[in-house]
């Protein structure tokens, strides 16, 4: 077990490595100037540019963008592993201090998704494996079927609609963070933790149900059900165990999807966390900053991964022995 | 159970016959599971009507989606204007009828292109093993790390707006999964005797690899390439919502969400419409990969 939890921590680096060398390849080769921030009203379309070539040479040299671009690489990644993940260009902030609040008001939201999914996800999934067939598995494999359909964006404009303009319920503008006025940030969260949980909830109760239906035709099963055993040691100790292994592994892409989704939830929520941090840089063409906020997405994705491999491991000897 | 039984009785008429059954039996089989549950007969109707939408587009649409009319705008749905107006007076039923061709566009350029892709670097790294499939599968890994929205966001974001980079964009963030699956079905195609047969007598790799393994290991991959497209549509509409994807006048979905967001008061549908349309283009592609997944593996006929 601790060879198979060094080498997936080993493997872990390597990705993490090659992500930083994605992220900075990408916002250094792709068309488009690092230092569009500078250039008066710029804009794609238009391309004026209100500099002259010898400011723009300099402001070059200032931010170290002169350099061949492996020097300029190790130097990040050395900054970056001191901690130092850079200034922003357009408001000349630490990026640190910048993301500061923004990546626990992130990290908050997507934890209660992350809760409500997989708890919501399973025990629908269990239910229709267990009543396959009953009118509730066929009502709920429908709404999952469509749920997996619906794009969160959409959707949070539809709550907001509904429960915001229509029927003046739950409060969609004016975000406060939950030690300032928790019952208010309680009920500002319902509608965002909605848009986001639906299409997981949805993904994870096919697969529950499909896995657990797999399960359901094994020997070992039926061996359980001639032994006499009951409903309830068969449906929790032979199946549901061995119908979580993929679920497990499944879990790092649901965290990958509530993170996607939450770019999208506080854009139309108007919550001030990571997304909308990195939406908004995009658009500024802060690159320190877009390059630091995918960077981190990108970490705590391979360290979630890291942990579903390690418990995979531990859950099934089959995987760390091969 | 049904379904069971005549799959019995159709292999047992062949193996009676001691032939090979008819070439056209596979397809006729293929046809009976796929046509023969409702959900993917509807999710299939559901994309031939889509496509058909997309090429006729201008004979279907009254109006021209980008012509303003401001005296109309944010007009309720009435018999001139189905859907209302927006809130420039563009015909939102019109603005629908030709999103569908560019999410359509985006959709199966971005799939093609990055299936093209990962299947040449799945198909090198199950064929030649060793570090180029380990270079390959790190690679992806990496690819993989980033949650598809970020990887998509970061090359769109800083690769400038327009229709070119978001196909760039969302087909990039496709190659690695493309390639994860490629790598899969190849890996257990290259045990086979008949590839052992072609290195035998002495095919070169390449064309082991095109005229031996793809064919065969190519079939479970259109399951994917359809949901493919469903994915690729969702997240060209979530770009232009953010306002990084299809720029502005361009009737695309997304932009047309973004746009109405602020006028819900006036005419939810400009707002509403184009998320049910990409929900019913979504469905009917997903239910199209089900079916295709049913209908070729035999294991899951008639079960899940």
């Amino acid at each position: 077990m601790t060879a198979y939890i060094i080498r997936r921590l080993i493997l872990g680096v390597i990705i993490l490595l090659l992500v930083t060398m994605m992220v900075f390849l990408f916002v250094r080769l792709l068309p488009g100037d690092p230092l569009m921030v500078f250039m008066g009203n710029y804009s794609p379309s238009t391309q004026i540019n209100t500099m002259t070539s010898e400011q723009h040479d300099e402001l070059m040299h200032q931010y170290g963008l002169d350099r061949p671009i492996y020097v300029q690489y190790i130097d990040w990644l050395n900054q970056v592993l001191h901690g130092n993940l850079g200034k922003s260009l357009r408001v000349g902030q630490d990026i640190s201090l910048l993301i500061g609040d923004k990546i626990g008001r992130t990290a908050y939201i997507g934890t209660i998704i992350f809760i409500i999914t997989t708890i919501g996800g399973i025990l629908a999934g269990i239910y229709c494996a267990l009543r396959r067939g009953t009118w509730i598995d066929n009502t709920i494999t429908t709404i999952a079927n469509i749920g997996m359909t619906v794009p969160v964006f959409w959707f949070g404009v539809l709550l907001i609609y509904l429960f915001g303009y229509q029927l003046h319920w739950l409060p969609f503008f004016q975000w406060k963070d939950p030690n300032q006025d928790f019952w208010y940030s309680c009920k500002y969260l319902i509608m965002p933790v909605a848009s986001v949980a639906l299409g997981g909830i949805a993904g994870m109760a096919r697969l529950v149900r499909s896995c657990m239906l797999e399960v359901m035709r094994t020997d070992y099963v039926r061996t359980a059900w001639a032994k006499g055993l009951s409903e309830r040691v068969i449906v929790v100790r032979h199946q549901l165990k061995n119908a979580m292994i993929p679920v497990v592994t499944a879990l790092g892409g649901t965290l990958g999807g509530i993170l996607g989704g939450s770019i999208f939830i506080e854009n139309v929520f108007s919550i001030p966390g990571m997304g909308r941090l990195m939406t908004s840089a995009i658009f500024d063409y802060d690159y320190q900053i877009v390059q630091a906020t995918a960077l981190i997405f990108g970490g705590i994705i391979i360290f979630s991964n890291l942990i579903v491999d390690i418990a995979w491991g531990w859950l099934d000897p089959r995987i760390r022995l091969s | 159970m049904a379904k069971k039984s005549t799959d019995v009785s159709h292999n047992s008429d062949a193996m009676g016959a001691a032939v090979a059954p008819p070439h056209h039996s596979e397809w006729r089989r293929f046809a009976r599971v796929f046509f023969g549950r409702k959900l993917y007969l509807i999710g299939f109707i559901i994309v031939v009507i889509l496509i058909l939408v997309a090429i006729f587009a201008p004979l279907i649409a009254p109006y021209d989606p980008n012509t303003n009319d401001l005296p109309n705008k944010l007009q309720g749905p009435s018999a001139d204007h189905w859907f209302g107006t927006d809130k420039l007076g563009r015909d939102t039923f019109s603005r629908i009828v030709y999103g569908t061709q560019i999410s359509m566009e985006i959709g199966f350029i971005a799939v093609f292109s990055s299936a093209i892709v990962g299947i040449i670097m799945g198909l090198a790294a199950a064929y030649f093993g060793g570090w180029v499939f380990a270079i390959i599968m790190r690679v992806t890994d990496a690819m993989m790390a980033l949650p598809g929205i970020i990887l998509v966001l970061l090359i769109a974001g800083l690769g400038g707006r327009g229709i070119p980079v978001v196909i760039f964009a969302l087909g990039f963030g496709g190659i690695a999964g493309m390639c994860r699956m490629m790598c899969g079905q190849a890996l257990s195609v290259t045990q086979n005797d008949y590839v052992m047969a072609a290195r035998v007598i002495g095919m070169s790799n390449w064309r082991i690899m095109l005229t031996q393994i793809f064919p065969n290991a190519f079939p479970p991959l259109i399951v994917g390439l359809t949901m493919g497209i469903g994915g690729v549509v969702l997240g060209e509409a979530g770009l232009s919502y953010l306002g990084i994807g299809v720029p502005a006048p361009a009737p695309s979905w997304g932009g047309m969400v973004m746009d109405g967001q602020a006028y819900l008061l006036n005419n939810p549908l400009v707002s509403l419409i184009p998320g049910v349309a990409i929900m019913l283009l979504v469905f009917g592609f997903n239910m199209v990969g089900d079916g295709i997944r049913d209908a070729i593996d035999p294991r899951l006929r008639g079960v899940l």
